[in-house]
């Protein structure tokens, strides 16, 4: 029998760039999330079929979510927010199917998500706020606290990177060694609980860069609201 | 004993400890969040939706606490960076 592999195995490399298997999962996510909303999306019609409802459903409750949590134009953040979530679900999803290693039990893909949700951290805010109201942010409220603030933005970005890396491989890890000391059918209970993990996880993700986000934006309201009292 | 099996031996029962002792903080910390969500929940049924999404953020930032254990117990285990001084 051939044991699964645990850590993510390299498949062919361009000169220096090395390809591993889950960088090809990733782009079959990829593929697999695009195709399948421009079929969805297609043919559009006022009464919807069962996939257009289960679409609709989800851009509806991901609407809903983020507009609570911003107090600011929504539709900014949310293409943005919804992709992460929708992306990162099917990702750690995709490794309950047999044969796909899980994009985020590897390193690598967690911290391109979160040098993604980083930038986009400060696209946003810079968006919102102008560059002389974003960069005074970080002075307030005293510049004595600069290397504070950057050191707090550094640290929770590789925070949210290693979160979902550690949750992800801790699921596959646990399923791995029940399966190697017990055998058949014991780990269905511990895949039954990576399911809700993954979806867990996913949402964690996504609101906690929309916290960050908001936390950015934030700033500024604050500051027209004392203005006008 | 030489010092290769020494280092295994210690690397061992380290990563075991760091599991247990790096999981047992966060876990009461887990359960003090949730019972004061339930309390909040009891007391105002009708803000359950904000205290449930406020209980995720929070839980989710305590648990990378357990999650940083978890992560330097696979780094004793599987990528133990003083087993390269010793094999040399």
């Amino acid at each position: 029998m051939k044991t699964p592999e645990m850590f993510p195995v390299e498949i062919f490399s361009i000169g220096p760039v090395v390809i591993k298997n889950t960088v090809i999962v990733t782009w079959f996510v990829m593929a697999f999330i695009i195709v399948a909303s421009y079929l969805i999306t297609r043919r559009l019609s006022i009464k919807p079929g069962a996939f257009q409802e289960i679409f609709e459903a989800i851009i509806e409750s991901a609407e809903k979510n983020i507009k609570d949590m911003l107090p600011v134009s929504p539709w900014n953040v949310i293409p943005f927010i919804t992709t992460l979530w929708i992306f990162i679900g099917a990702s750690n999803l995709i490794g309950l199917i047999p044969g796909f290693m899980t994009p985020t039990s590897d390193i690598n893909t967690t911290f391109a998500f979160a040098i993604i949700s980083y930038s986009m951290m400060h696209v946003f805010g810079l968006k919102t706020m102008g560059l002389r109201n974003y960069l005074k942010h970080y002075t307030e409220p005293s510049w004595i606290l600069l290397p504070i603030h950057f050191l707090a933005e550094l640290t929770r970005t590789i925070a949210l990177a290693i979160r979902l890396f550690g949750n992800m491989l801790s699921g596959d890890m646990i399923a791995i060694i029940l399966l190697g000391i017990a055998g058949f059918l014991v780990p269905i209970p511990f895949s039954l609980l990576h399911i809700v993990i993954g979806i867990i996880q996913a949402y964690i993700f996504g609101i906690l860069t929309l916290v960050f986000i908001a936390g950015g934006i934030r700033v500024e309201q604050n500051k027209n609201i004392s203005e006008e009292v | 004993m030489d010092s290769m099996s020494l280092i295994i031996v210690v690397s061992t029962a380290v990563a075991g400890l760091t599991m247990a002792i790096g999981g047992f903080g966060p876990a009461q910390a887990l359960g003090k969040a949730l019972t004061s969500a339930l309390d909040a929940i009891a007391r105002q049924p009708e803000a359950s939706a904000q205290i449930m999404r406020t209980l995720f953020v929070g839980m989710a930032i305590i648990e990378s606490i357990a999650i940083y254990a978890f992560v330097l117990a696979l780094i004793i285990l599987f990528a133990n960076p003083l087993i390269g001084y010793v094999a040399k």
